[in-house]
């Protein structure tokens, strides 16, 4: 019994860095001055994840199902400026992109309050969400600091028409009316991955670059990197370590120059994913 | 002196009147519960609805994935906690102006708790997989999470549904021996066999006593961490203006101050209904009305103080929380909520007001209904100005929600008058003690002038001889 295995085992459940031994730790790093927010990772992602469409009324009262968005901000620019960033209709000067998905936090919030333990670490680092095990408390959307979590609050897999399921990914579920869902970074490809890797022999390393999450894979200007943060060789650890942003750490020295920070991290939730603040010269 | 208004009552009108309430009702009573169960239809139709065509359809959406289902959770959670109060507190307190009310109260605990279980299950998205919060052994070794407030939920609800029904009908064993006693037909054959055989002798009354006083004893420390875990559920998450540590106090400050507000308004109704003036006298509302005005200055004292150590974090989040309270779209409920629960009880300072039936009942109700919006202002204020200005987004409670609402106080009503159709709601064997005690306590005056004459007497034979 699970209960007996965790009493006879409590002294390594309790030990502070649990999957250490663990060769993965899957990361992402965005770079936000490369960011057009031209959507097309948010594209990919509905079409990777069989991310249901909800239609324009939907949309609007909330019940989208977009795992990846682009969040717009709106900047005022400093100093005089020839546009009128309130009243124009194209006030692009002004205007932060931020694609935000679920940042796989390493002290996830959405963890500790389900009731049915849904939603779940894995050893290499992904916050993962056990459809079939959800009940719908909504408890862990509420905690969820980024509101990246989805709630399927229609069944919306009853409204996709005729031919249209035929393009459904076949390497993950269509989730039912009910559960909650949340990005994965393309756990499917992640898992592909490592299978090809055990059966080419080497178990515990993947190349880098062999997992591109959809996102990633789409991206025009290559602002998205994905990858295991514990390869010291890989890309995505370069720029972590290049931007002076660490795992467990709960405050980042800033240095000059650097543009590394993870979003909400005063929060203490660890997250996996690094963006990279976007510089511009006001007086162009 | 009011203090010995009830010492005239005779034992047999005590079990006449209560009796009396029993037995087939006026008009009014059956128009009341036609109109609830008409409540409780609608409210099935609507989940009914919102179970086939998804939680969408209640008008909940991304930031408030909680809306009117857990404020009304905790609504109907809190308003259970007098009746225990009222029961158990009072009773290792030895107050005994609770007597003739407690036994209503108690039921009131009752289904407002089964009102409450309603709703944790109507707000999940899979209601038929309910039964795996609990902790069930099943063969894949699958348990739930322990760390989830949720699950305490499920554990502190379960045990406080149970005890609460054991104390009502512990408390309750030697009325129902009574109506067993005038009771015919199919009433006979259900108060003899909930009667379990009570005599009435001394041993019976003695192990009777032990068992009151130990259920009392072990439902105080229940009721008080039933509401500390439901308070929980906002304390443990991290959202801005939830994460609060003085929620348990304030949630069972909160639990007890709308309880009391709904013992005084069915006081008055159940007076008036079912003409029970000569035991719900106005002394024992004057102290109804001073404990419940005790607790909600505890409860504004509470409030207030969260604002202030809110205020004087400088918490970036949490003071915009606030101040979104304050000035935001939700300011009416938040303005609404200080007006009728905090500003409101004051009235009860004056003995007018107090001792004036009618005006207890309305007070109590804007009491309930400044409660009620309290519960609302914990829920949605917060989702709606959350750590993501992005997902920040204002959200009405639709039209499922507002009925399943509706039909939860139809639903609560309803049990509540088929229970004082079915059992009495008056206790008699302590009005009766208390008739007793006050009867002893006015004659004293009179035992000492009987003292007097006697001694006089004494002294006069002394005198002669």
């Amino acid at each position: 019994m699970a209960l007996k295995r965790m009493l006879e085992n409590w002294s390594d459940l309790r030990k502070q860095d649990y999957y250490e031994d663990e060769p993965y730790m899957w990361g992402m790093s965005i770079d936000l001055n490369k960011c057009t927010g031209c959507g097309s990772c948010v594209t990919a992602c509905y079409a990777e994840n069989n991310l249901p469409v909800v239609g324009k009324e939907r949309c609007g009262s909330g019940h989208a199902m977009h795992w990846m968005r682009i969040e717009r901000y709106w900047e005022e620019p400093e100093g005089e400026t020839d546009i009128d960033v309130e009243h124009s209709d194209y006030p692009e000067r002004g205007a932060h992109y931020t694609p935000m998905m679920c940042q796989q936090c390493n002290h996830a919030p959405c963890e500790p309050v389900c009731p049915v333990a849904a939603t779940y670490h894995t050893p290499d680092g992904l916050n993962a969400q056990v459809y079939n095990r959800c009940v719908g408390s909504r408890y862990c959307g509420n905690n969820c600091p980024y509101k990246v979590r989805y709630f399927n609050f229609f069944d919306f897999s009853k409204d996709i028409p005729a031919p249209l399921e035929m393009q459904l990914n076949p390497d993950l579920s269509v989730r039912s009316k009910g559960v909650m869902e949340k990005c994965t970074f393309c756990v499917q490809r992640i898992r592909t991955a490592k299978g090809k890797a055990e059966d080419e022999g080497h178990r515990d390393y993947i190349e880098d670059g062999a997992v591109k999450t959809a996102c990633q894979q789409t991206c025009p200007t290559e602002a998205i990197v994905f990858g295991n943060l514990k390869d010291n060789d890989s890309k995505v650890k370069t720029l972590w370590a290049e931007h002076e942003v660490e795992l467990n750490r709960h405050e980042q020295d800033k240095v000059e120059d650097t543009r590394g920070y993870r979003v909400l991290e005063e929060l203490n939730v660890e997250p996996s994913v690094m963006y990279l603040d976007r510089v511009r010269d006001t007086e162009a | 002196m009011s203090d010995y208004s009830m010492k005239d009552i005779e034992w047999a009108k005590i079990n006449r009147d209560v009796l009396a309430s029993l037995e087939s009702p006026r008009k009014e009573f059956w128009i009341v519960l036609s109109v609830c169960i008409f409540l409780v239809l609608c409210g099935a139709a609507a989940e009914v609805y919102q179970y086939n065509e998804g939680l969408g359809t209640a008008l909940m959406n991304k930031p408030h994935y909680w809306q009117l289902y857990i404020s009304n959770f905790v609504f109907w959670i809190g308003m259970s906690h007098s009746g225990t109060l009222l029961s158990a507190i009072l009773l290792l307190t030895h107050a005994d102006w609770r007597k003739p009310i407690y036994r209503f109260a108690e039921a009131m605990t009752l289904f407002s708790i089964l009102t409450a279980a309603i709703f944790p299950v109507i707000h999940l998205g899979r209601v038929w997989d309910m039964y795996w919060v609990l902790p069930y052994p099943n063969e894949r070794g699958i348990w739930p999470n322990f760390r989830s407030p949720l699950l305490w939920d499920a554990a502190a609800i379960t045990t406080y549904a149970t005890s609460s029904v054991l104390f009502l009908y512990v408390g309750m064993i030697p009325d129902l021996a009574i109506c067993r006693d005038n009771a015919k037909g199919w009433r006979k054959k259900l108060y003899t066999a909930l009667s379990i055989g009570w005599m009435g002798r001394a041993s019976e009354w003695m192990a009777f006593r032990k068992t009151y006083v130990l259920l009392a004893c072990f439902l105080v420390p229940l009721a008080v961490s039933v509401h500390s875990i439901v308070a929980s559920d906002f304390a443990m998450s991290i959202m801005p203006d939830w994460h609060i540590t003085s929620f348990p106090p304030y949630f069972v400050a909160g639990a007890l101050y709308s309880g009391c507000a709904a013992i005084i308004t069915l006081f008055v109704l159940l007076r008036y209904v079912f003409k029970f003036e000569d035991y719900m006298t106005t002394e024992i509302m004057d102290k109804t009305a001073k404990l419940t005005f005790a607790i909600a200055m505890v409860w504004n004292y509470l409030n207030l103080s969260e604002y202030a150590s809110i205020w004087y974090s400088n918490d970036m989040f949490e003071k915009e929380v606030l101040l979104e309270k304050f000035f935001g779209p939700y300011h009416w409920v938040v303005w609404g909520m200080l007006l009728c629960a905090l500003v409101a009880p004051f009235a009860m300072a004056f003995e007018k007001v107090r001792h004036n039936m009618w005006a207890m009942f309305w007070l109590s109700l804007v009491l309930q209904l400044g409660m009620w919006l309290e519960r609302f202002q914990i829920v949605s204020p917060p989702l709606a100005s959350n750590h993501e200005p992005w997902t920040w987004a204002v959200v009405w409670p639709g039209l499922i929600q507002l009925t399943i609402t509706v039909a939860s106080f139809g639903w609560f009503t309803m049990l509540f008058l088929i229970f004082c159709k079915i059992f009495p709601s008056v206790s008699m064997y302590e009005v009766k003690e208390m008739v007793f005690h006050r009867r002893k306590a006015s004659s004293r005056t009179d035992m000492e002038d009987l003292d007097k004459v006697k001694n006089d007497m004494i002294k006069a034979e002394e005198g002669l001889s």
